[in-house]
């Protein structure tokens, strides 16, 4: 029972079969000349139509890179400059958080917006961090541990009025799967996208660069990638990364409306059998995500405990030790370091059937109980102290 | 690996059958689910293997308690990523699950945090023992409980044993290794759902066992004392954690009120310690006692080290109190001395048979019924 796609999950079997045709196809370094270069080139460009046509972007915009982590990379540290005032949010996601970091140590200011309780922020917030010397404000469109949806078009107007020339970007990973993103009526001039949150291998993303946004590169040595990003393109993970955008396409407003029905349906289980239960994020944030915590119970040990038991959630962020740390979302939005470490995510994905979903949150009902029923049980003097 | 594989290699090594009783788990339910700490060395690597090879549902977690910051010289303290590698892959080697766990908060606040106010205040800190009360057998305890745990085990050379319905603490057979010292608060409630299956081997037979089951970890050197000081070197540690203003520079005196010296801060000294203080001294002189609200170090010979007894604060007693004759210990690694444990208004003394030195407030004096722990308490300062 897999209700972690947030985190990404297994490549989904339409996506699988184009990528092995693909790689079993005769293709070559799609800078070539020759006809397997070309093979290569058309579908890099086929599946460049496929991701700009999921975000509403134009294809000349999107520039493929490694990844979520390197686009926002690109957005942030290729756009910040010494002089400059980075704004962001505290609930950002951690490539985010610490590009904008590195870019305040090279001399940018960095400005970290905290959200309300629910993880929202508002246009008013934003405009009223944003001067003159503001280069960049990064906020993404919708949390990826609480679900959180930021009103991302009216933030853009709002720094629009403060400072023309500042450049917007928006971290769209965890929205384009459920949410109508579309780039251009939102007015953004930059946007991340990762192709392993849809279904395609972890390794490819894009950047949507729009407008005449100019990052400055990551990496140079080649004209590829119009300049943006030197390196041969991954040509497997690009056309998989299209097959798994076209899918996302067509299956997004269907697919919403489902999680939202069985997300909802969770709650409702979770609510009445495992109470109390906090429930973090707004209610009208993504369909598929449902954060939760046990008021005393650690997140990180339910979710071990619901790993041996077949169960695969997460606690919201993962770190480089797989030692899960108190949510810095979490914290930003108010919990006590103790609640911090409580949150316990649940994410959907397409291929996630409601009867997986409800047997998943039965066996986490029981071992929030079973766990309650041992510490009562315990009792609170332990140990013999004369 | 089969659980059988585990019990092939420990009667090639040891010569008997791996059973519940051998390892000293007999009072663990059968087959149940076992949290084994995993801290990426070999004792704790072939207390997992033992736990799955008696049959038990073994899960490893690795603890994350300090910062793995490596030094200059590359040597690395606990908790390094190498260390979480290693015992990720001994657990693969098993076929166990393996997770890792922050618990660098409470590590801070409960044993890192301590130890240095301990120094601050002129006493000498047991940071292992509030590792183990605080840490291993409370938070991680909790933690393994959530998952679903009856038990955890730990590859700590100390044996649990049962007779009745009362669980008792003994010392691990490797004599050498013995470190039931430092678990002196586990009483009861913490006995009954703990194991330490290396505590019935030698360190010899434990490495054996790790390369007849072919673990990584099997020929690593062995771990440090103080396992968040990088190369043993305390006083540097404390220097660096100490806010100025906890700096408590004073004068040295020597037992008749004669000042010797002035010295740069209390937290630089330990009672027993040998000091040089020049001057042509005639004899080896001691620190015998560090007075915190003076800032004043006392120095005299090795002969007024010695006391006659000693008190106790936050006594703990495996099952209840149980005065009388006893041998008590006051380190780790110390030759038990004859004693009488009493207990007075709430007060506890332990009085020694004859007189003794190493009388080190801040560390644990704890008392034993040959190799059986009967309780401890901290050395206080009078």
């Amino acid at each position: 029972m897999y209700l972690d796609h947030n985190a990404g999950g297994r490549v989904r079997p339409e996506v699988a079969d184009v990528l092995v045709e693909w790689l079993r196809s005769p293709m070559g370094n799609p800078s070539s000349l020759h006809e397997a270069g070309r093979n290569a080139r058309s579908a890099i460009e086929a599946a460049r139509e496929e991701v700009a046509r999921l975000v509403g972007a134009a294809p000349s915009e999107v520039v493929f890179t490694s990844g979520g982590t390197e686009a926002n990379n690109l957005a942030v540290r290729g756009t910040a400059v010494p002089e400059g005032g980075v704004v962001t949010t505290a609930i950002e996601h951690a490539s985010v958080v610490a590009a904008a970091r590195a870019a305040g140590v090279a001399g940018s200011s960095v400005t970290e917006l905290g959200p309300d309780g629910q993880g929202r922020l508002t246009p008013e917030q934003v405009r009223a961090s944003v001067d003159g010397q503001t280069a960049l404000v990064s906020v993404g469109w919708a949390n990826g541990e609480i679900g959180t949806v930021q009103p991302i078009a009216e933030i853009v107007r709002a720094v629009r009025e403060a400072n023309p020339r500042a450049r917007v970007h928006s971290d769209v990973v965890q929205a384009v799967s459920q949410l109508e993103v579309d780039v251009a009526s939102a007015d953004l001039d930059l946007a991340s996208v990762s192709a392993h949150k849809l279904g395609a291998p972890a390794g490819v993303g894009a950047l949507v660069v729009r407008r005449g946004a100019t990052p400055a590169p990551l990496f140079v040595g080649g004209p590829h990638e119009r300049d943006r990003r030197a390196g041969t393109e991954n040509a497997a993970g690009i056309v998989a990364f299209g097959a798994a955008a076209r899918l996302a396409r067509v299956e997004r407003q269907a697919y919403a409306e489902r999680a939202l029905a069985l997300r909802e349906r969770l709650w409702t289980r979770l609510s009445t059998g495992a109470a109390p239960v906090e429930r973090f994020g707004a209610v009208d944030g993504l369909p598929g995500t449902l954060a939760v915590g046990f008021p005393g119970l650690r997140g990180d040990a339910l979710a071990v405990a619901l790993d041996l038991r077949g169960v695969a959630v997460s606690t919201g962020s993962a770190c480089a030790a797989g030692a899960p740390e108190p949510s810095h979302v979490l914290r930003a939005l108010g919990c006590t370091r103790e609640l911090a470490v409580g949150g316990l995510r649940l994410s959907m994905g397409p291929e996630l059937s409601p009867e997986d979903a409800e047997r998943a949150v039965a066996v986490l009902v029981e071992v929030v109980h079973d766990a309650r029923a041992k510490r009562s049980a315990r009792g609170a003097g332990v140990g013999d102290a004369a | 690996m089969r659980p059988e594989v585990v019990g092939e290699a420990y009667a090639a090594v040891t010569g008997r059958s791996l059973e519940a009783h051998e390892i000293g788990v007999s009072h663990l339910a059968p087959g149940s689910r076992v949290v084994a700490a995993m801290s990426g060395g070999v004792d704790s690597a072939v207390a997992a293997a033992l736990l799955h090879g008696a049959g038990f549902k073994t899960v490893g977690v690795s603890m994350r308690l300090g910062t793995s910051a490596a030094r200059a010289d590359g040597h690395v303290g606990c908790c390094s990523l190498d260390d979480f590698d290693d015992a990720r892959r001994a657990a693969e080697t098993l076929g166990v699950a393996h997770y890792v766990v922050d618990l660098r908060e409470v590590f801070q606040a409960r044993v890192v945090d301590p130890f240095v106010a301990s120094y601050a205040e002129g006493r000498t800190p047991n940071p292992c023992t509030l590792c183990n009360r605080d840490v291993k057998f409370d938070a991680f305890w909790d933690y393994a409980e959530t998952i679903g745990a009856e038990a955890i085990g730990t590859g700590h050379y100390a044996r649990v044993g049962r007779e009745g319905g009362v669980f008792s603490l003994h010392a691990g057979v490797d004599a050498a290794k013995d470190q039931s010292y430092f678990l002196f608060t586990l009483g009861q409630a913490e006995l009954a759902r703990t194991a330490f299956p290396v505590g019935d081997l030698s360190k010899e037979r434990v490495r054996a066992l790790a390369g007849a089951l072919d673990l990584p970890v099997a020929s690593k050197p062995e771990s440090q004392d103080i396992c968040f000081v990088a190369g043993g070197r305390y006083t540097d540690f404390v220097e660096a954690a100490l806010a100025p203003e906890d700096r408590r520079p004073g004068t040295i005196r020597d037992a008749a009120g004669r000042t010797l010296g002035r010295h740069e801060g209390i937290h630089g000294y330990t009672v027993g310690q040998r000091r040089g203080l020049g001057g042509g001294a005639p004899e080896p002189r001691f620190v015998t006692s560090i007075d915190p609200d003076s800032a004043t170090i006392v120095v005299g010979s090795r002969a007024d080290l010695e006391r006659d007894g000693l008190e106790v604060r936050d006594v703990r007693w495996t099952n209840g109190p149980r005065p009388g004759r006893a041998s008590v210990r006051l380190r780790h690694r110390h030759e038990p001395v004859g004693c009488t444990v009493r207990v007075d208004g709430g007060i506890t003394r332990v009085r020694f048979d004859e007189p003794t030195g190493g009388v080190t407030p801040g560390q644990a004096a704890v008392w034993y019924e040959g190799d059986r722990v009967l309780g401890g308490g901290w050395i206080a300062a009078k």
